[in-house]
């Protein structure tokens, strides 16, 4: 029983690291999607966080400067993204594939340029990376069932940006929905013409959103290389750009659904590696690339069957252009 | 024509003021040196034809378009509007042509937008709930604050544009075309709001095209035509033809001169027919009547109340859900074969839908492809392989001359055609393919008083050759002119016939509005 205990909750711990990045990332493009701008170039801009955060980290040992570097990189991409679709009306599909396929070469070029090692960076040692948070107690609160092994698996020993990421949550739907600039983040990207002519700007709301989604998408890439990995592997986003997008479909654009729907998508991926290379009742052992597409599977059985309502934001991906 | 200012306006500067006002849109000057004044605490009109520059004045005043030269006064002071935000400090507020409004947000969310009151919304919202209750109270613009705005019908969505502008101080109040969208009742409604407004000292501007409201609200009106100021002049001392006269710049017709009818054998016959929409609803519950040769018959309503559905089934754009449609005698309704949109023309039905932008054509096609849209298999434009591209060019340009249209570009897209125009275009091709039955839908929504006038004689001339006319409209003033014999629809039932008649038209309309009011219904 208490092995049965355990095993369910190394999943929920394992579901909880794996989801981390995906709600950051969700997250993101809720900003910027509420205020209507489409942002395909998610995994591109986590690529380059990841990627900035370690190589910066590893060079000066300070996994911090390494966060700010990852969230350095992520907003200046967005802020590119921002420069071509807010400024100048373009497609912003294609601008995001622009920056996907940027990054997606960029970074491993760089990589092999300045540390030599087949376009990663060197592993960082547990000093360069972010650490996790030890909570009092522990040996406590310990022996005491159920909630002894609960606090010290899933609570205790978090890593840092874990914890942010529950505040990025709950403060992204105090955001929307008690303040100034969550109403007129879902009015731009709902009617930016009621906006313009309420006489804030239109461009100025969407800059901020675009920054807002470069910043935790800089958060998501450095999880992926300084927190949960120890240093960044070419494609190391592996799709998640694009999963966090389907998580805010699949959320219909709202906070709290978003949430569920990330968590899914990294339950499914835990229970996938859990299931690799064990014998199944019925059907044996599946080959390690079946289990693997579960996730993939599972988002386009999500997206196909379940979401035929979803209501984008009305004004999402169109960029505003006055009538005269 | 010398400016007209009122008893007050000779103590006080006008509240509004515009000084040789320039803007130009790439080679079209929108607005050539556009001065004019409105009177503290009066209803000001400005009048003139689409493309006029009436909007664009306004816009300029609300801050939303630059202006290439010139001045605003508000008050006597010039004020620099470079954005909305400057135009509603100065009190300068505006309810658009299009609602700008959130749909998914409550009224109380669409009126704080841009007037929150602080970071939070907790505090703002308890002070826009009781500010709102006190204007719905002294103006009378009651709306449920806390539904959503796209719950609601237009009427009450331009009271949440009125409140909004008033929240926000506005002393004074443009309203580029309001009544476009709205019910005669929902106009009643807005008129009694606007005089209120002005009883509070309000100053008002409307832009319209409409004669008869000018004449029924405003104070002074100022007319402009291609982007010019051509007069100014007090309400009371012009009418109807001298204000059309100046927008047009020639004289107009304004009433259909038209013969008595001589109708002949019945052409169209309906009975009991009923109609459901998609999801199963009743939209026109057991409607009966005839349309004979030489008659136009008119169907007046309020939009929404099964007009348009019936329209479209009996263009064979929509499934009947039960009763009998006779053409010359023949039963259509059970006989899907022949009653489709293709074989209806085929049986010389013309249709011109009430949308023509949606339904009447491609807007991204070029006019000549439009002209020959529905009868494009025609032997006349097709060759063994090939389409016939001269004759469908030959065609278009026949069809353009005789119905002027303008530009005269049979390969200009049928976007960039104005509304007019692209409606000429649709009744050219409607008309010319000699119709038995015309079956049409508003045929002048957003459409110039010149083309109005064309159109209404052209309906007429084809009454005058025999041809039966089954027409749409929510204008009661193209209804009654126009109509041979009324019938007035009321959710999805006819509520009776009205003869158009000249000396009692005031009277008429009345008891129309009555009608579809649903007072009869319950009587």
């Amino acid at each position: 029983m208490d092995e049965v205990f355990l095993a369910i909750l190394l999943l929920v711990d394992a579901t909880i690291r794996v989801a981390t990045p995906l709600v950051l990332a969700a997250f993101a493009a809720l900003y910027g999607e509420r205020a209507g701008v489409v942002d395909i170039g998610l995994e591109g801009k986590m690529l380059a966080g990841a990627f900035f955060a370690a190589a910066v980290a590893s060079s000066t040992g300070n996994p911090w400067l390494g966060l700010l570097a990852g969230i350095a990189a992520s907003v200046a991409l967005s802020l590119v993204h921002g420069f071509a679709c807010i400024t100048h009306n373009g497609n912003q599909v294609v601008s995001g594939m622009a920056i996907n396929i940027l990054v997606a070469g960029l970074a491993p070029t760089l990589a092999y340029a300045w540390f030599h090692q087949g376009g990663q960076t060197p592993l960082l040692p547990s000093s360069a990376r972010l650490p996790q948070v030890h909570l009092p107690g522990v040996e406590v609160l310990s022996p005491i069932p159920v909630i002894g092994p609960i606090y010290r698996e899933i609570f205790d020993d978090a890593n840092v940006l874990i914890w942010l990421t529950v505040l990025v949550v709950i403060a992204t739907h105090w955001v929307l929905t008690r303040t100034r600039f969550g109403l007129r983040l879902r009015a731009v990207g709902e009617s930016p013409a009621a906006v313009d002519t309420a006489g804030i700007s239109v461009t100025k709301l969407r800059y901020q959103a675009v920054i807002i989604t470069g910043v935790l998408t800089g958060v998501a890439g450095a999880y992926l290389s300084t927190a949960h990995g120890a240093g960044f592997v070419r494609d190391m986003t592996a799709g998640k750009g694009y999963l966090a997008l389907a998580a805010l479909i699949f959320g219909k654009w709202r906070p709290w659904p978003t949430l569920f729907a990330c968590l899914l998508f990294a339950f499914t991926d835990a229970v996938q590696v859990r299931l690799q290379g064990v014998p199944l009742p019925v059907v044996g052992v599946i080959p390690v690339q079946f289990i693997q597409m579960l996730p993939y599977v599972l988002t386009v059985l999500l997206l196909a069957g379940f979401v035929g309502k979803a209501v984008a934001p009305k004004a999402s991906g169109i960029p505003y252009v006055k009538e005269r | 024509m010398p400016d007209a200012p009122t008893a007050a306006a000779t103590l006080t500067p006008p509240a509004l003021e515009t000084r040789g006002v320039n803007k130009w849109f790439g080679a079209n000057h929108a607005n050539r040196d556009v001065s004019l004044a409105v009177p503290k605490g009066t209803i000001h009109g400005v009048i003139g034809e689409n493309g006029a520059g009436k909007s664009t004045i306004m816009s300029i005043v609300y801050g939303y378009l630059p202006a290439d030269s010139g001045e605003i006064l508000v008050d006597g002071r010039p004020v620099a509007v470079k954005s909305p935000r400057d135009a509603l400090a100065a009190g300068v507020g505006m309810v658009h042509q299009h609602f700008m409004l959130v749909d998914p947000f409550t009224v109380l969310e669409n009126v704080l937008l841009g007037a929150e009151g602080g970071v939070t919304l907790a505090a703002g919202m308890e002070r826009a709930r009781a500010e709102l209750v006190r204007l719905a109270r002294d103006y009378g613009l009651e709306v449920d604050l806390d539904r959503p705005v796209g719950e609601l019908p237009v009427g009450a969505q331009q009271r949440v544009e009125i409140l909004k502008a008033l929240y926000r101080g506005a002393d004074i109040l443009i309203l580029d075309e309001p009544t476009g969208v709205l019910t005669p009742q929902e106009t009643d409604h807005l008129f009694r709001i606007l005089r209120a407004l002005r009883e509070q000292g309000k100053t008002i501007v409307i832009i319209t095209h409409k004669l008869r409201e000018i004449m029924e609200l405003t104070d002074n009106v100022t007319v402009m035509r291609r982007g010019e100021v051509v007069a100014n002049v007090r309400t009371a001392e012009t009418s109807k033809e001298q204000l059309a006269e100046l927008m047009v710049g020639r004289k107009v017709l304004l009433r259909v001169e038209k013969a008595p009818a001589q109708p002949g054998p019945v052409v169209l016959e309906v009975s009991g027919l009923t109609l459901r929409d998609r999801s199963g609803v009743e939209r026109v519950k057991g409607v009966g009547f005839s349309v004979r040769a030489g008659e136009i018959v008119g169907i007046a309503g309020v939009s929404g109340n099964g007009q348009s559905e019936l329209l479209e089934a009996l263009a064979g754009m929509r499934p009947v859900a039960g009763g009998s449609v006779r053409l010359r005698g023949e039963e259509l309704a059970d006989r899907p074969g022949l009653f489709n949109a293709k074989a209806l023309r085929g049986l010389r039905v013309g249709h011109v839908p009430e949308d023509r932008q949606k339904v009447g054509l491609i807007t991204s096609f070029e006019a000549r492809e439009n002209a020959i849209l529905g009868h494009h298999d025609d032997q006349a434009y097709n060759g063994r392989v090939l389409m016939d591209r001269a004759a469908v060019l030959s065609r278009c340009e026949a069809e353009m001359e005789a119905y002027d249209v303008r530009p005269r570009d049979a390969r200009l897209r049928a976007a960039n055609f104005s509304g007019g125009n692209q409606q000429k275009i649709v009744l050219a091709r409607e008309i010319e393919r000699n119709p038995d039955l015309l079956l049409v839908g508003q045929p002048t929504r957003g459409v110039d008083i010149g083309a109005i006038e064309f159109i209404h004689k052209r309906l007429v001339r084809l009454r005058d050759e025999g041809k039966a006319i089954l027409l749409v409209s929510v204008e009661l003033d193209e209804i009654v002119s126009l109509s041979d014999r009324i019938l007035v629809m009321f959710d999805g039932r006819l509520m009776g016939e009205v003869a158009p008649n000249d000396a009692a038209l005031e009277q008429i309309e009345r008891r129309l509005g009555l009608m579809m009011a649903g007072v009869e219904a319950a009587a």
